[in-house]
């Protein structure tokens, strides 16, 4: 962007912001809003204490265990339901009911299942990830083009050789893209289920943090949080970027 | 049938030495008729086309003789042999190329020796040879959404040779390159066709392409599909690419099919 022949750089607006922000803390208006340099102090500290190196441990381990069951289960699953009508019958209404309910109304019940421990959180990571995976990937073995099926058939391909060599690669645009969308709901589902089960990681600090007003640290959190999920998303877009090259415009 | 036979003798010529029978062949998909009861065999070494207007079914006639599609009754022979499915003695050439997006000339020219286990060195080396073949050296390691429709296509049909097929089934190949390129490409194939020694079968909607590069025309009639005329264009063939399009033989060729699909195209 540019104002006259002044060329403003790429994170101009979050610095106008953070300013905005530090005023309205000084102002002392409301107890909520701390300013920006206490809530960086409070991260500061914060990172060096014990409690959120192990909260965060925990948050990492629930987060990518949950995330792990959630692309295996929901990748090859996808792509059975794009390759084989019965499956995607079969499955399809759940996979489409569960892409859009409101599964934070589901940890309680998660609760009662799993315990109030770190199983439940896992599987609620798993829930909010997985329907989007599976939705993707059947729609990447869907697109693939009945020419390259065929080409792959006339030239000698069956069964396993034409799966692994062409409709896994030409469905992985999709399938990355499913990934990508499946981390960011997985943030989210490590979060509401520590908050709700509110005794391990993340969860923990929110509610202690929020009990005793501690608000510089509980933003100082919620940055950290934030900043962790943009930053696996680029990285995943980064990898998605990488393979599109490849994939190239699909004629 | 065979009387037929008798009163055209290039007819009976080629079936004493054809490679491709086609025998009985219908297709009916749901309540679509497309093809009703084919009879036709193609010589060897010669390029066959298969001509006329859109829904005649020749497309799905060549995939049925692909062994892509089954056909709902009749037979089809290659070489003797009752075609179930697709075979090594056939390679295929797409409309729309059907190339692999993720591989790059080389892999996508190899493809058909990759899948066969063909050793990496030995496949470069033949796939080097096709790519020389066709006029793409030095695009060996591009990717296919580097190039244009013409040589996507270059690329098709090298992989086709790669595989050193008998019969190379051709589906409109050359219907989404642009009419500069066509004429090129259509002189291109008949130089192929000239060195490699194959027999082809070729698709087409367009009648002078189909009569500049044919040796026989089979013309299809729509819904259903059926043989309607077979014309052997008489064309001097070792004249230059400007001299036959305006020989008399090739003008009177395209004129007569013309007359013969025109109550189709109203």
């Amino acid at each position: 962007m540019r104002i006259g022949n002044f060329r403003i750089p790429m994170m101009a607006s979050l610095l106008v912001w953070l300013v905005v922000w530090e005023i309205v803390g000084r102002l002392d208006l409301i107890f909520l809003i701390p300013p920006v340099t206490e809530i960086a102090q409070a991260g500061l500290r914060l990172v060096q204490t014990g409690s959120w190196q192990n909260a965060s441990l925990i948050t990492l381990r629930s987060f990518a265990v949950g995330m792990a069951l959630a692309i295996a289960v929901g990748v090859p699953l996808g792509i059975c339901m794009g390759l084989f009508k019965t499956v995607d019958r079969l499955m399809g209404m759940w996979v489409n009911m569960f892409v859009s309910a409101p599964l934070s109304a589901l940890v309680p019940v998660l609760m009662i299942l799993f315990g109030l421990g770190e199983t439940t959180v896992v599987v609620t990571v798993f829930l909010f990830a997985v329907w989007i995976i599976v939705l993707d990937a059947r729609a990447g073995v869907m697109q693939v083009p009945r020419s390259l099926f065929e080409m792959g058939r006339s030239y000698g391909a069956s069964g396993w050789t034409l799966f692994s060599k062409i409709v896994l690669f030409a469905a992985l645009p999709e399938i990355l893209a499913g990934i990508r969308l499946g981390l960011i709901r997985g943030v989210k589902g490590v979060v509401i289920g520590q908050i709700l089960v509110s005794v391990i990681g993340y969860g923990e600090l929110f509610e202690l943090f929020s009990r005793n007003f501690e608000m510089a640290s509980f933003w100082a959190l919620t940055i950290i949080l934030f900043a962790a999920a943009m930053l696996l998303s680029a990285l995943i877009e980064h990898f998605e970027h990488r393979i599109d090259y490849y994939a190239g415009a699909r004629a | 049938m065979s009387q037929a036979a008798l009163r055209q003798p290039p007819a009976t010529e080629a079936t004493n030495d054809a490679i491709v029978e086609v025998r009985g062949v219908s297709k009916i998909y749901g309540d679509v008729e497309a093809l009703r009861n084919i009879e036709l065999s193609f010589a060897r070494g010669k390029l066959t086309t298969l001509l006329g207007p859109s829904g005649c079914g020749k497309t799905t006639l060549l995939k049925i003789i692909a062994g892509l599609v089954p056909a709902t009754s009749g037979e089809i022979r290659v070489n003797d042999r009752v075609v179930t499915g697709p075979g090594p003695e056939r390679a295929f050439v797409f409309q729309d190329f059907a190339l692999m997006p993720w591989a790059t000339v080389m892999r996508n020219v190899g493809f058909g020796l990759e899948l066969r286990g063909v050793r990496e060195a030995e496949r470069k080396r033949v796939a080097q040879h096709y790519i020389d073949q066709v006029g793409l050296s030095g695009f060996e390691n591009k990717y296919p959404h580097e190039l244009s429709g013409g040589m996507k296509q270059r690329v098709g049909i090298a992989r086709a040779f790669a595989v050193d097929a008998d019969v190379l089934l051709m589906d409109e190949p050359f219907s989404a390159v642009d009419e500069q390129n066509r004429r090129k490409f259509q002189e291109d194939l008949l130089k192929l066709v000239e060195i490699e020694k194959k027999t082809f079968l070729f698709v087409t909607h367009s009648i002078e392409e189909a009569v500049y590069v044919s040796d026989r025309i089979v013309l299809l009639s729509p819904r259903p599909g059926r043989v309607s005329q077979i014309i052997d264009p008489k064309i001097d063939r070792t004249a230059t690419p400007d001299e036959i399009r305006r020989d008399p033989g090739y003008l009177d060729t395209v004129e007569n099919i013309w007359d013969g699909l025109r109550h189709y195209a109203e």
